[in-house]
């Protein structure tokens, strides 16, 4: 019973859904304001009714209902609770829906809180909105019913990809989804605005905290990934620019770009057009992305269900979104009034800088990923890897790091660089001094070294913004942006510091053997058999001691899954202020005499945690942004809560949040 | 600068395109010189790609083909479509379902002695996890069947 009240709910939304569409469309038009009045209302109720049916598959999954296909195919009764419920979106049905749960809900959110844009253009927004969500209620409904039941019931479920049993995963596609379906109501905001011409500073304002907040869950989601796919896949790379990465990264990129010229048009009314333009491609990156994932079209673990029905669905939601947004865009671009001028050396000018930099490595991500499905169709199988992305890539990025250097101490409008140039000096002679270290300690390749330069670099410089400035009474959206840039520059050295120093051993070795890696000397005390709920593994115990200090144990695994049968290693880390020792135990290998040795793979990567550190840096800047941002609003509608007679202080409020 | 703001805007496009079009090319010059491309033995065998170049090297793991190194980490094994057999070495952990007689995607080099020396290999995970090359060699399979 319950997985079709799941499925009534979710007909129900997307009815609503429709009416949501159609009520704000009609109050655009000049004799149908009496609907603009439901149009809220149905927006929530519509994000609630997704989100309940997201909770029933949930309690499904808990359950085990081995009536419900997806849950037998995806689950089984012997998983711990919270690969259950993980589970629930570890598979193309269930992460459908919580993609049309996030949407909605995201919708509802709108509805209930954003007050500051024109009725008009919000009404534009919900109604963009609903209509982007009927296409994904359609695909749910039509070609992934999360609810279909099984006849006859099987016995157990199928299981769960072990490498998908991790902490990680339970928070890791939640995580993303909101920061790709965030950016939906950025695209939504977008299309409100280019249907009522109403671009300009208050339409930027509005957009920013929720192309904030996608951002920040988008950064959190991928340097989460990163990290998962760091130490699950036993590989120890952290980055492979796989589609699926990429698939993530693109809209990271856009939405990056989108923020700053957000930040452009709210403060001076300038890049009008280009915002736009930025808030509907961001959204595109999104589903371009889901579409390349979920489709089955490239080889990866993300590739549920290979279905040529669902790609082409997908495909066509995708030629409807984003060719009706860009054609919308074309026909109203011309409308967008020109935007303030401003001068080449100015705030704005290193935006711009900024933005195209971000856009290209966008481009070259795209045009990479996308290249295999190209030249398949003309009979030759490639793959794009790290030799195309890493190097070209970076011919975008460096220029952009060297930009940021300076950028944010320009001021507004027009500026002369002579008058930064002064204070430059620091962050290049930190920029020096590391790039001769690690010259001197024989760093030869060209990208670690400019990264092992320009991370301290980027990292001071960060701060100089705060020169001359109370460190206590800065505004908080100011720290948001040093701690963001500041944690680029620490990502930055932590990459660089990943291709420049890891150490390497691959060994097969005997009980008691001691291997050095780097500083590290590392015993193989003993395998011995280990088992857990719904594995068994064989468990090497390594005593590691770093330069001769004190003894750490380290248990690796090489553990095998029995629902599906399927063999992982188990990787064991040990962090340490400068670096992080990564072991993983490999097959057991025996010699013609008899002798039994154990395979061991054991990296020492100087500095590497920083990369996910800096990840985390860049997201909490990006909340501290967020935070002042909603302050500000709060602030301002208690004051206008507050009545006539405080009207001046609603004004010099109004004045401090245009500064 | 004095540029008026007409004219500021069409600079301003002019630079995103100049910068997007440049990307495009640089993407598309790369990709030409730094795609793996996807080789079964008998295109390796009639078409060898230069030693420096990483491609990738589907098929079956040949049957009494696997022969482990001395020093309990490279293995030798060869990798055959029923028309041509490409020797492979590989040092490291071994994907779990990594055997004989089944498929297998390496990806490396090919070296100047006509041994493929791979860096990585995938195998498949599960039934239901396949690399999407590997689907292709169900064919390789039955056609190394049908010649036994």
């Amino acid at each position: 019973m319950l997985p079709e009240i799941g499925l009534g709910l979710l007909w129900l939304a997307a009815a609503l859904a429709g009416l949501q569409l159609l009520a704000g469309g009609l109050s655009l038009s000049a004799n149908g304001g009496g609907m603009a009045g439901i149009v809220r209302p149905v927006a929530i109720v519509q994000g609630v009714l997704a989100a309940a049916a997201m909770g029933i598959l949930i309690w499904l999954f808990v359950q085990t209902d081995l009536s419900v296909k997806l849950v037998a195919e995806n689950s089984h009764s012997a998983k711990p609770l919270m690969y259950k419920i993980a589970g629930t979106w570890g598979n193309h049905e269930g992460s459908m829906l919580l993609w049309v749960t996030v949407m909605g809900l995201g919708g509802a959110f709108v509805a209930a809180v954003e007050r500051r844009l024109p009725e008009p253009t919000m009404m534009a927004t919900l109604a963009g909105q609903a209509f982007v969500s009927l296409g994904f209620y359609a695909f749910l409904l039509f070609a992934s019913n999360p609810f279909a039941r099984l006849y006859p019931v099987p016995e157990d479920g199928n299981g769960l990809n072990p490498l998908l049993q991790d902490p990680g995963l339970a928070f890791h596609p939640p995580t993303l989804y909101l920061g790709y379906v965030g950016l939906s109501i950025a695209f939504s905001f977008a299309i409100g605005a280019l249907i009522t011409r109403q671009v300009g500073p208050d339409f930027a304002r509005a957009m920013r905290p929720w192309v904030l907040g996608a951002w920040i869950f988008l950064t959190v989601g991928i340097t989460a990934g990163s990290y998962w796919a760091y130490y699950v896949l036993g590989w120890g790379g952290w980055w492979f620019w796989d589609p699926v990465e990429n698939a993530s990264l693109m809209p990271w990129l856009a939405a990056t770009a989108l923020l700053h010229s957000c930040s452009v048009l709210a403060a001076r009314n300038a890049l009008r057009a280009w915002t736009v333009m930025l808030g509907v491609v961001a959204f595109s990156m999104s589903m371009v992305g889901t579409f390349l994932v979920r489709s089955g079209i490239l080889t990866s673990v993300h590739a549920f269900a290979v279905d040529p029905r669902r790609g082409g669905f997908i495909l066509a939601l995708l030629a409807i979104y984003i060719g009706g947004a860009l054609l919308l865009f074309a026909l109203r671009a011309a409308t967008v009034t020109e935007g303030e001028r401003f001068a080449i050396t100015s705030r704005e000018g290193a935006l711009v800088f900024n933005n195209v930099m971000l856009s290209s490595i966008l481009g070259i991500t795209l045009i990479g990923t996308l290249y295999p499905l190209f030249t398949e169709a003309m009979g030759t199988k490639v793959s794009v890897g790290p030799p195309y992305f890493t190097p070209v890539s970076a011919m975008f990025a460096v220029p952009m790091f060297v930009v940021l250097l300076f950028g944010p101490m320009l001021r507004w409008r027009r500026d002369k660089f002579s008058r930064v140039s002064g204070v430059l000096a620091l962050p290049l002679v930190v920029a020096l001094i590391a790039g001769g270290w690690a010259f001197a300690v024989g760093v030869r390749h060209v990208l670690p070294l400019l990264g092992l330069a320009l991370g301290p670099a980027l990292v001071v410089a960060s701060v100089l913004p705060l020169r001359g400035r109370s460190v206590l009474r800065a505004p908080l959206s100011l720290w948001g942006m040093v701690i963001a840039h500041a944690g680029i520059g620490v990502a930055l050295f932590g990459m660089a510091s990943d291709s420049a120093f890891t150490v390497e051993k691959l060994v097969a070795a005997k009980v008691g053997e001691v291997q050095q890696v780097g500083p590290w000397s590392i015993k193989l005390a003993e395998v011995a058999p280990i088992a857990g709920q719904n594995w068994t593994a064989m468990e090497g115990v390594l005593k590691a001691r770093y330069d001769g200090g004190a003894e750490v144990t380290l248990r690796p695994q090489s553990r095998t899954f029995w629902a599906p049968l399927q063999t992982n290693a188990v990787s064991a880390l040990k962090g340490r202020w400068n670096g992080q020792l990564y072991t993983v135990l490999g097959d057991e290998t025996v010699s013609d005499k008899g002798e039994s040795r154990w395979q061991l793979r054991l990296w020492w990567k100087p500095y590497v945690p920083l990369i996910w550190i800096g990840g985390l840096l860049v997201a909490l800047g990006g909340g501290l942004a967020l935070l002042s941002r909603v302050a500000q609003d709060l602030k301002r509608r208690l004051a206008r809560a507050k009545g006539g007679h405080r009207r001046d202080e609603v004004a010099a409020l109004a004045k401090g949040d245009a500064a | 600068m004095a540029v008026r703001a007409k004219h500021q805007r069409l600079v301003l496009l002019g630079i995103a395109l100049v910068a997007l079009i440049g990307a495009g090319l640089l993407a598309t010059w790369a990709l030409r010189s730094q795609a793996s491309y996807f080789y079964v033995p008998a295109d390796m065998a009639a078409n060898p790609p230069e030693s420096d170049r990483a491609v990738r090297l589907g098929g079956m793991v040949e049957r009494g083909s696997m022969k482990n190194a001395a020093d309990g980490v490279t293995v030798n094994f060869i990798v055959s479509d029923g028309k041509a057999r490409i020797p492979v070495r590989f040092a490291g952990i071994r994907p779990a379902l990594f055997v004989e007689g089944s498929g297998v995607v390496a990806e490396g080099k090919l070296g100047r002695d006509g041994t493929f020396v791979a860096d990585n290999l995938l195998a498949k995970h599960d039934e239901k996890y396949v690399p999407r090359e590997m689907k292709d060699m169900q064919q390789a399979r039955k056609a190394i069947e049908n010649t036994k």
